[in-house]
């Protein structure tokens, strides 16, 4: 199952207005650094619900989305 | 040269977007309706799934529950549908600047001119939406603005239907004649006992007769079964925007005196006031509408020689046409209090010799009070008449109002 679950993002503002995520606060305290940011485009966030600018990054070899709805940023937690 | 017609329908707009918000009401039958508490409870929308147990639009949600059992109702929840509705609507003007919007969940596009194939670009609309936001459209490509609405009802949901000059006789003539914008019940019925059942009847059908039954609207059907309308497509910043302020509610309870009436009179006349000082408009034609326990729906309106805009103007004209025209033979189960033929607020005027001092008092204190509403919240300062009643009255038109599409279908039947 999975579900929406809010983060806290590190983000990176260039002059031209591209927002680029550094690292993620997991809930658990620990922060992720974004080693790269694969892709970016607006998309529906299928699982989690909802829907925002894509970011599909690789995290200590995982690829992952990373949603930006607005001024909040969510990913698509897994759940046991 | 050849216009290139599109009308993109959001299908199921307001499950859709639920649905897309809220993964898990994927798979179930989902309606999303209002507060049976409040006496709202109807179904505004409802998912594919709800809609093959033979839910209808506007079924009460009771009756809802009896065809399936398991159905989620979801609180409607405009901001959001609002938001959406946006997010469509910048989609759209990445291919075009004319986009002329009809509700929330309706638009129509003119790509003539635009480069690249217009079936193309209808697909790349259809499959960006859903890829996107999360919800599936339906597109209708078409040489006139009649046509294409009738393409995005043809084939749904998240599919393109086309109509061109080769194929509409054979597609579109076949298709019922209530299917056509602007047929309403009592049109339809007419038409029927001129035994003129499909859209390619009335194609085929004398336009004098069509005058003579309908109207001017019968040369409009006329034009439109034949692919004759000619109606641009107006972008929403062109189009005047507002011809009419109307605010109306169904109440908890049925009304079932004047003094009730008034309370909820004054109530609306508050929101449409403000709301028509903030667009800077005045206004002659003062209209009440008034549904009775029985669902019957009446309207009454009364053209002024002069133009109004304070709250106590409006309430008062909307009241004493009511009192006019109401007889109370049933309890009263809504009213909407409405003003249209508009003008900006800085129009000449006629002022009265004897009471320009009252007048001019009344903008001033209407302007104080819409400024401590917008500060404070629609509940922070309220006319006595309104205290009087607090279960009726103790609800806010403004903050909840939305803008839904003018009733196409009800012009004719009016």
């Amino acid at each position: 199952m999975n579900c929406k679950t809010y983060v806290e993002v590190t983000a990176a503002f260039s002059p031209e207005g591209t927002v680029i995520p550094l690292t993620i606060k997991w809930q658990d305290g620990i922060v992720y650094e974004v080693d790269r940011v694969l892709d970016i485009r607006r998309a529906a966030a299928l699982k989690a619900g909802g829907c925002g600018l894509r970011y599909t990054c690789r995290i200590r070899g995982q690829q992952t989305y990373l949603f930006l709805d607005e001024d909040r940023w969510f990913v698509e937690a897994r759940k046991a | 040269m050849e216009r290139q017609i599109l009308h993109v329908d959001c299908n199921k707009f307001y499950a859709s977007v639920e649905c897309s918000l809220h993964p898990e009401l994927r798979d179930k039958p989902v309606a999303v309706g209002g507060s049976e508490a409040s006496r709202h409870g109807i179904v505004l929308t409802k998912n594919e799934i709800a809609a093959a147990y033979g839910l209808t639009t506007g079924e009460p949600l009771w009756s809802a529950r009896q065809k399936c059992p398991q159905l989620v109702v979801v609180p409607p929840d405009f901001p959001t549908y609002i938001r959406y509705s946006g997010m469509v609507r910048r989609i759209l003007q990445d291919y075009t600047d004319r986009v002329e919007p009809f509700g929330l969940d309706e638009a129509w596009l003119d790509l003539t001119g635009c480069t690249g194939d217009p079936v193309a670009t209808a697909h790349e609309i259809r499959e960006r939406i859903k890829e996107e936001l999360g919800i599936t459209v339906s597109i209708g490509v078409s040489f006139n603005k009649s046509f294409a609405k009738l393409g995005s009802d043809y084939k749904k949901p998240d599919a393109v239907t086309v109509f061109s000059r080769e194929n509409y006789k054979e597609l579109v003539w076949p298709l019922p004649a209530s299917e056509l914008i602007y047929v309403g019940r009592a049109t339809k019925r007419k038409l029927a006992e001129r035994y003129i059942f499909t859209i390619g009847d009335i194609a085929n059908a004398e336009p004098a007769m069509l005058r003579a039954l309908l109207g001017k609207w019968g040369g409009t059907l006329y034009a439109m079964a034949n692919g004759l309308d000619n109606q641009p497509v107006i972008p929403a910043e062109q189009a005047n925007a507002v011809q009419s302020v109307s605010n109306g509610i169904t109440t908890p309870r049925d009304l079932i005196d004047d003094h009730e009436v008034k309370a909820v009179i004054y109530m609306l006349a508050e929101s449409v006031g403000r709301r028509l000082r903030e667009q800077h408009f005045v206004g002659r034609t003062v209209e009440i509408r008034l549904r009775d326990a029985s669902l019957a729906t009446r309207s009454y309106q009364v053209s002024l020689d002069y133009y109004i805009q304070s709250t106590k103007d409006i309430a008062n004209e909307a009241f004493a046409l009511f009192q006019k025209q109401y007889n109370w033979a049933r309890p009263l189960r809504s009213v909407t209090v409405g003003i249209s033929a508009l003008e900006p607020d800085n129009i000449p005027c006629q002022l009265d010799l004897m009471d320009s001092d009252a007048r001019e008092k009344h903008e001033k204190l209407d302007k104080t009070v819409d400024a401590l509403k917008a500060r404070f919240g629609d509940a922070c300062v309220r006319r006595a008449v309104v205290l009087e009643e607090p279960e009726l009255s103790g609800l806010s038109p403004y903050e909840t109002h939305t803008v839904h599409p003018v009733g196409f279908s009800g012009k004719l039947e009016n």
